[in-house]
């Protein structure tokens, strides 16, 4: 079915035909032509949002949530170039988003006319792909190939630019049906061989490890790892990307490996004589220094991405493939081995591995002025909202706390940025997540540096019906920079003084903005304040929670180091070897 | 460290150069040389590109290029089984009284003399880094005015085609 309309309305229409339902951005000059039809579409709900950073980390947010393509249309010139921060997080976490930036007029293009920028040369190297649409009659499949991109092989961030008067010249809309890509065939159907020569090792190794990461979520193979996990008796591992991928009051599971790691999950990985790594990339806050990593381990590597495969680590057994046909695979393959009468012994090795989990549990200090422990605040907002709710954290201590203290029991309930690392990222990726779950309950668990940085977005949650509650964990510093100047730099906060608790009011600006806002100040009235919040559910919620300043996240690999130096807290090491029982 | 030659097909499509010289740049790698023609496709393009490293980072370095979307296929063509050539222009000065002493040189290493002029000679000659490294070297007393030195291209020796099956889905194994 073909049909004339103008390429603006080809645009829309390509959105809806590639099942897009929500988008989020603002209107500028570029992309005027497009938000004209996009003001009728039944099918594609648009958010307005108060800044385009906003709209690219709420795109992640329902694309994390949801696991379908995020959406954000923007502006040319500043307005793609606020997206950049977005679309890099993406990169980062290979989370699938369509970013649709307007740009000049394709005779203007290279003239240095107002608002031109050249976004696509400027996210090459943070996109998986990008285009520039010169012509309307390349829209619809230029769209078409954007989402294929974006959600198959390795997920990831793709750009469309489009040029204003291509947006605005006649076209025949047709909506491909498939798309043609010649030099794009992402493998995920791993190789038999190499399934069998895995099998072999995990059933014949004594101190293996199941490292987990992202891209099992990614491939929604938690189901898979649970029966693999199950059938084999291993540990599992699952790093700050794959949390809730495997659920963490199971037996098999150690909790989350890297420089904030429980000593029971880097030990796991340091001690193993195999590491099964799925859907992970052995990135430097897992690995600590490289050359002393697992340093006995021989490695069986999954993943979908061949180039991730070798990169950091050598593997011993590389497989290309989607997680979840990898997992499958190993559980036919692993079973049969069982059946042959092959398995390895683990007594001993979990001998070790509960002695590590009974002596080095994770645990904080209550604070001895009396002030709020930021753990026990996010302890006890996981025990009242429960395993159900979809978490968002920022980045810095408040994150690490609630990836140790939040129950990660299910898949796709807990959002943050990993690999880059984004402050700012909790408000708009929730309020993305509660578009994409409007029935689950979303809370941001975020940092008053964090907050403050793309708190605005609470316009938009209150105006466009996104009730997300915010826990603000307010030590009035950028916490984490400040841990490090007090264990590496003498004590001397250089600029890491917020005076959040001062300015500003948090009760305040949440009222400003549309929401309902608390301040909590006291253990006594922690649990009531998240009760209470959670009694509200027509408007957003920020509670001020104000913590210890000096509260400090651990365990902690110092960089640089090897995960053999964890410290369990300041000038504290496990005593490895001791045999505990 | 060792040279290595890599044959890129790519997408003929504007920016594709941009996309593989930044990725050799983002992922720090130098490039040597690096030219770029058309193929017996014409949506197809060819990219011939010489990088010094060791092999491991040349591995991760190809396995980067092949994620581009726009990348069809990557061969490395290894120099005992590979025809390569780079093509060179020089300006030489010259006049009557050296003139055919530069035509003897020129004569010895088969390059060809494009222009004339009264006090100089345009030389013009193909052939591997090493010759032409050479010639120069013989050229170099007259005093060179100008020189011009294209990328090196490259091509595998027998029968076979590079891009007889680059259409084709990619095997693509780590």
């Amino acid at each position: 079915m073909s049909e004339q309309m103008t390429g603006a309305q080809a645009l829309v229409r390509a959105l809806e035909s590639a099942g897009a339902e929500v988008a989020f951005g603002i209107p500028g000059g570029a992309i005027l032509p497009t938000y004209d039809p996009l003001f009728d579409s039944q099918k594609l709900r648009h958010v307005l949002v108060r800044h385009e950073q906003g709209a690219g980390h709420a795109a992640e947010g329902y694309a994390l949530a949801t696991g379908k393509v995020g959406v954000a249309i923007v502006t040319s010139g500043p307005g793609a170039t606020n997206l950049v921060t977005p679309i890099y997080n993406a990169y980062m976490d290979s989370t699938p988003i369509v970013a649709i930036t307007g740009q000049v007029g394709s005779p203007m293009i290279g003239t240095d006319a107002f608002q031109e920028a050249d976004i696509r040369g400027i996210t090459t190297p943070i996109t998986k792909h990008n285009f520039l649409v010169t012509n309307a009659d390349d829209i619809a499949h230029t769209v078409a190939e954007a989402f294929f991109i974006a959600s198959t092989g390795r997920p990831g961030p793709v750009l469309i630019d489009v040029a204003k008067d291509a947006q605005q010249a006649l076209t025949t809309f047709e909506y491909p049906e498939r798309v043609e890509l010649p030099g794009y065939r992402p493998t995920a159907k791993p190789h038999s061989k190499q399934i069998r020569e895995a099998a072999k090792l995990i059933v014949s190794a004594k101190r293996p490890v199941f490292y987990i990461g992202g891209g099992v979520l990614l491939a929604r193979a938690s189901a898979e790892l649970r029966a693999l996990a199950e059938l084999t008796g291993i540990p599992v591992v699952t790093t700050l990307m794959a949390r809730g991928a495997f659920p963490d009051s199971h037996r098999l599971h150690m909790g989350m490996p890297g420089m904030h790691g429980t000593v029971g999950a880097v030990g796991a990985l340091q001690r193993s004589d195999l590491l099964i790594a799925i859907g992970t990339r052995f990135d430097d806050r897992v690995t600590g220094r490289l050359a002393s990593f697992a340093p006995n381990a021989a490695v069986i590597h999954a993943d979908i991405d061949p180039a991730e495969i070798s990169k950091n680590r050598i593997a011993d057994v590389p497989i290309v493939g989607d997680a979840r046909e990898v997992i499958a695979d190993l559980v036919v393959a692993v079973r049969a081995e069982l059946e042959a009468g092959n398995q390895a012994d683990l007594t001993g090795w979990w001998r070790q591995l509960d002695g590590w989990r009974t002596v080095y549990p994770l645990a904080y200090d209550t604070p001895s002025d009396g002030s709020l422990s930021p753990q026990y605040v996010i302890e006890r907002l996981g025990k009242i909202v429960g395993p159900d709710a979809v978490y968002v954290a920022g980045v810095g201590q408040h994150q690490m706390w609630a990836a140790h203290y939040l129950p990660h029991e299910k898949p796709h309930t807990w959002l943050n940025s990993g690999g880059a690392g984004t402050m700012g990222f909790a408000v708009p990726a929730a309020m993305g997540a509660k578009f994409g779950r409007p029935d689950t309950p979303v809370w941001a668990i975020d940092g008053d540096g964090c907050f403050q940085m793309t708190n605005q977005e609470l316009v938009t949650c209150a105006l466009e019906g996104a009730p997300i509650k915010v826990a603000i964990i307010n030590n009035g510093s950028l916490g984490m920079v400040r841990q490090w100047q007090t264990l590496f730099y003498n004590e001397r906060y250089s600029n890491t003084d917020l005076h959040s608790k001062r300015v500003p009011d948090f009760v305040k600006l949440a009222d400003a903005m549309g929401c309902v806002g608390m301040r909590c100040e006291s253990a006594g009235d922690v649990d009531a304040s998240i009760e209470k919040a959670m009694s509200i559910d027509d408007m957003p919620v920020v509670i001020d929670f104000e913590v210890h300043k000096d509260a400090m996240v651990w365990p902690m690999v110092p960089a640089g180091t090897s995960n053999d130096d964890i410290n369990v807290a300041r000038d504290l090491a496990p005593a490895w070897e001791t045999e505990v029982l | 460290m060792s040279t290595h030659t890599l044959s890129v097909l790519v997408e003929n499509k504007p920016g594709v150069l941009a996309r593989i010289a930044g990725l050799f740049a983002r992922r720090g790698f130098n490039i040597e040389s690096l030219a770029v023609g058309p193929t017996e496709y014409d949506e197809v393009s060819r990219m011939t590109i010489v990088v010094n490293v060791e092999e491991n980072p040349l591995e991760q370095v190809t396995k980067q290029l092949n994620k581009l979307v726009n990348v069809l296929k990557i061969v490395e063509l290894e120099p005992s089984s590979t025809v390569s050539r780079e093509l060179l222009l020089v300006k030489v000065k010259s006049d009557a009284v050296t003139r055919s002493q530069v035509l003897e040189i020129v004569e010895m290493f088969r390059a060809k003399v494009v222009d004339v002029a009264t006090d100089a000679l345009t030389i013009e000659a193909t052939g591997s880094a090493d010759k032409l490294d050479a010639l120069l070297k013989m050229l170099d007393s007259f005093g060179v005015k100008e020189l011009v030195q294209s990328g090196m291209v490259a091509v595998g020796r027998g029968s076979r085609s590079i891009s007889d099956r680059a259409l084709r889905p990619i095997e693509r194994i780590a």
